[in-house]
């Protein structure tokens, strides 16, 4: 997969997460939901992971770690094509 | 306290300039009913609501907002970027440029500053979720009266986005009215 590809799905595994985020607040006792949150927030997780052991961190604050250098000011912003 | 995530919630990525659809977008990004409003609005509403479910949903519906605000802006630096002074001239903005240059600021089309009166925030529940449902009907037609004024599909894709999310929040804000209207049915059966 290219950063884009990369980059691309983890938006669409954070979406479908976002969407069931608000679906829980409204049908907190909804087990299949809560069953679907856990295995998307485990796919986002590991594919999180790759993307930023390739491309650096996506989330600051001490959320992503700062391996071979502080990358996190790299090109390119989210506002930026 | 917010985690910055570095992507936006949907792709942007604007290949043509187009000043006048970058004029009418601060209507979402800076108008009365714009992603900035709803965020402020959530976000400020969600510390007196009653129940666990409206003060999730609220700080999380309030906390979506602002990445659709991201995405608004977004949209209008991307359209805007490679304008030259005469084009924003020639595109209406040339009072923005001469005030802000090309700086992407909080205000409306016309040119008013966003601002606080354009949002409620009371400590009634009732009242604040059906003003919700009310801001999310109104920012899904502002969507779709944007739509009808490009035919740019870098730019309809992200807007059709945005539209679907109000429907979704006016719906989970439906239930989340719902909810306390039979939690607090003891003191409406007062009459």
């Amino acid at each position: 997969m290219t950063q884009q590809e990369m980059l691309k799905k983890m938006q669409e595994i954070s979406f479908t997460l976002v969407e069931l985020n608000l679906f829980l607040d409204t049908h907190p006792e909804n087990t299949d939901a809560r069953a679907q949150y856990n295995r998307y927030a485990e796919q986002l997780a590991r594919l999180r992971a790759q993307y930023n052991a390739a491309y650096g961190p996506t989330m600051n604050f001490g959320l992503c770690p700062a391996e071979n250098a502080w990358s996190w000011i790299d090109a390119p912003w989210p506002w930026e094509n | 306290m917010w985690i910055y995530e570095k992507k936006l919630q949907f792709p942007i990525n604007i290949r043509r300039a187009d000043l006048q659809m970058a004029k009418f977008l601060f209507a979402q990004y800076g108008g009365p009913d714009s992603e900035l409003s709803a965020s402020q609005t959530y976000l400020a509403q969600r510390y007196t609501m009653p129940t666990p479910e409206t003060k999730a949903l609220l700080n999380d519906i309030g906390t979506e907002e602002l990445a659709h605000w991201e995405m608004l802006g977004t949209m209008i630096y991307q359209l805007t970027k490679d304008a030259s002074p005469e084009d924003m001239r020639a595109a209406g903005l040339g009072d923005y440029y001469a005030t802000r240059g090309k700086g992407i600021f909080q205000q409306s089309p016309s040119g008013e500053g966003w601002n606080a009166g354009y949002i409620q925030v009371l400590d009634d529940p009732i009242a604040n979720l059906v003003n919700d449902m009310a801001a999310e009907q109104k920012a899904r037609a502002a969507y779709e009266r944007l739509m009808n004024m490009t035919s740019d599909p870098d730019v309809i894709e992200p807007l059709a986005r945005l539209r679907m999310r109000e429907i979704v929040h006016f719906q989970r804000f439906g239930e989340a009215l719902m909810s306390l209207q039979n939690a607090c049915a003891h003191i409406y059966a007062k009459g």
